[in-house]
């Protein structure tokens, strides 16, 4: 079932609405959705284009683009290595070397308990704790081989509970009360926000 | 000289980013001064504070502001928070720190502009930034500080957090407002446009740096001439540098801006500590990767935006990154040249088939494969992209992203080109050429 289930589908709902166009809300709801199945799927892609009003042809030329979103199965625990400036210069290239000896895969496999993958990513900002890691988008500073092997056994006995499975971003989201909502704003109201009014006023 | 820390402040306030901890540090003054005020007033004290965008280009952000055409709406505010150039790291602390300092200069540039909403673009990799905003954007509507009748007056504006998905080039302002529409991130071609006039939806629209709006609640709480009054004439304020690289201690620190040098930074005990192991220093890059490098003669440069402009390199996103001795120039040179190479998004010919070019040159270079003429190659494919080589760059790009990549090659040349050389050594096998010319 790689459809936005109910509970998605209602959080996709409150996403669209607060804004002004519904394909702005594209990259949020294929985020949903490879929180949900930890990928995006061709039928996800399919569902957010009918709820975006686009083609599904549409939602792939932007899926396609951004670097986080896979469109093939990753390991629950997807290592971001950086390999960015700062990184490379304290050492980004032996850490990569010593995950593809430790994990006994190469750089974008998955090891066969489907628990891992490893790929070298671009600067994550974090350069004053090169070399650095991202698991699962959260951060690892000054990493030495110990130090991985030691990340892998944690993650494998699952005591980083702090660490979600891929696809799950942020824990928190924003939500907004209606009453509290200003509401979009509609590309089609011409009129000027109300509190420029003061300016004429001169208070 | 003691100066007061405008955006860094909560830093070290283990509550700093919830609201109790932000009330009870003076947070939100700046907006309850901004009510009072009239939106021209507020908008006043900003351009008084010769407030530089803190993003890259270093436009000033009072006269960006005025590049709204009247009677166009709606109007809408981005914020820049996709912060991904090599060495930059600054917004996503200000994100996650003090993530109110954000909204409250985000609702008081709405106040000021007449922007009808706001939408806070937070780079898609920085989970734990993206909670912070959203933990302190609940807490801010719950209190009346976001959203419909802003303390109780007419002020209605909603924040809206957006996750990127990763890509670099998104940090352009027409790419982020293309993927802010739901689109691949490729900067749109101006002039004649800007996104203050034609922008997000087809409308007028500010993009402004996490760190540009961050300085906002401070501006209009202490008055534009008191923020002028620190730092140098054209360059006011506080800037935040992160330091990374081999020095001693790296960091991020905000310091007077155009008054402290790169040595003060990189040298002094306060900050970086100098470079590591005792080593000297063999080159750094001054502001981010697309920043052509500095070298040993430049350290007592202030971090200032037209005398580093003149000097031929930019303070851009306050990013430096120290090389010691043990360096390896050509391997440095391929590292920024191959982020470049990945993160091309494809628009502009010259950069989609220039930058894998160089990558790939670089490359064989590096594996033993360099032929004598190469040199020369790299240097026609950066023509190619960056017509003459020089600084400020010229480009045959929309953005500037190909000249970027131009910049790590022209600078590790022009200081270390015997380096080069060394890996080429005394190949001689000439290029096989496809056309049957010369290459």
């Amino acid at each position: 079932m790689s459809r936005l289930n109910e509970e998605n589908l209602r959080v996709a709902r409150q996403i669209i609405s607060l804004y002004p166009k519904k394909k702005s809300a594209l990259i949020p709801l294929l985020h949903l959705s490879q929180e949900q199945n930890g990928m995006v799927t061709n039928e996800a892609m399919a569902h957010i284009a009918e709820l975006v009003e686009v083609t599904p042809a549409e939602v792939l030329g932007t899926c396609s683009f951004y670097e986080m979103f896979k469109r093939h199965p990753v390991g629950e625990y997807q290592i971001n290595i950086c390999h960015g400036i700062s990184c490379h210069l304290l050492g980004a290239e032996d850490v990569l070397e010593h995950a593809e000896k430790s994990l006994g895969v190469k750089e974008g496999e998955i090891t066969k308990d489907g628990k891992f993958s490893f790929e070298g990513v671009e600067c994550i900002a974090a350069c004053t704790e090169a070399p650095c890691l991202q698991v699962n988008y959260r951060y690892v500073n000054k990493v030495d081989s110990g130090e991985f092997d030691q990340l892998i056994t944690d993650l494998q006995s699952e005591q980083k509970a702090e660490i979600p499975k891929h696809g799950a971003l942020a824990k928190t989201r924003q939500q907004i009360q209606s009453e509290k909502l200003a509401g979009p704003a509609e590309v089609e109201n011409a009129s000027p926000p109300v509190w420029l009014q003061r300016n004429e006023d001169g208070q | 000289m003691s100066i007061p820390l405008i955006t860094t402040s909560r830093w070290d306030v283990e509550d700093g980013h919830t609201l109790e901890g932000y009330l009870r540090t003076g947070g939100y003054e700046g907006l309850r001064r901004a009510i009072e005020m009239t939106p021209d007033q507020v908008h006043e004290e900003v351009k008084k504070a010769s407030l530089l965008g803190r993003g890259g280009a270093g436009f000033p952000a009072g006269i960006k502001w005025g590049f709204l055409p009247p009677d166009v709406w709606p109007r809408y505010l981005v914020v820049n928070g996709d912060e991904s150039e090599p060495g930059t790291y600054k917004d996503r602390l200000l994100i996650e720190r003090d993530p109110h300092q954000l909204i409250e200069g985000c609702v008081i540039t709405c106040f000021a502009l007449g922007l009808s909403q706001c939408f806070l673009y937070v780079r898609g990799e920085m989970a734990h930034g993206q909670e912070r905003v959203a933990a302190a954007l609940n807490e801010a509507y719950d209190h009346g500080y976001v959203g419909k009748n802003i303390l109780g007056t007419e002020l209605s504006v909603d924040v809206v957090l957006h996750w990127g998905a990763g890509a670099y080039i998104v940090g352009e302002e027409t790419a982020l407002i293309e993927s802010l529409e739901g689109n691949r991130g490729m900067p749109r071609l101006k002039p004649p446009f800007f996104p203050a006039s034609i922008g997000l939806y087809g409308k007028p629209t500010i993009v402004n740096n996490v760190e540009t709006l961050s300085n906002i609640p401070w501006i209009i709480e202490h008055g534009g001439d008191a923020f002028a009054k620190i730092g140098a004439e054209q360059s006011t304020g506080t800037r935040i540098f992160a330091v990374s690289g081999h020095v001693q201690n790296p960091g991020v620190f905000e310091v007077e801006f155009g008054t402290t040098t790169f040595r003060d930074l990189i040298m002094g005990e306060q900050y970086a500590g100098g470079i590591r192991d005792g080593n000297s220093i063999k080159a750094f890059i001054p502001g981010g990767a697309s920043a052509p490098w500095f070298f040993e003669e430049h350290l007592d440069i202030p971090l200032e935006k037209t005398v580093v402009d003149n000097e031929g390199s930019m303070l851009g996103s306050g990013a430096i990154v120290v090389m010691d001795e043990t360096t390896d120039i050509v391997k440095a040179c391929h590292n920024v040249v191959r982020f470049f190479s990945r993160e091309s998004c494809g628009k502009c010919t010259p950069c989609r088939e220039g930058t894998n070019w160089l990558e790939k040159i670089l490359d064989r270079i590096l594996n033993g494969y360099g032929r004598p003429e190469d040199i020369d190659l790299l240097l026609d494919v950066c023509d190619n992209i960056s017509p003459g080589i020089s600084w400020p760059p010229k480009q045959t790009t929309i953005c500037p992203l190909g000249p970027s990549a131009v910049s790590p090659i022209a600078s590790a040349l022009k200081r270390y080109r015997s380096e080069f050389d060394a890996y080429i050594g005394s190949n001689t096998v000439t290029p096989v050429s496809v056309d049957g010319g010369s290459s």
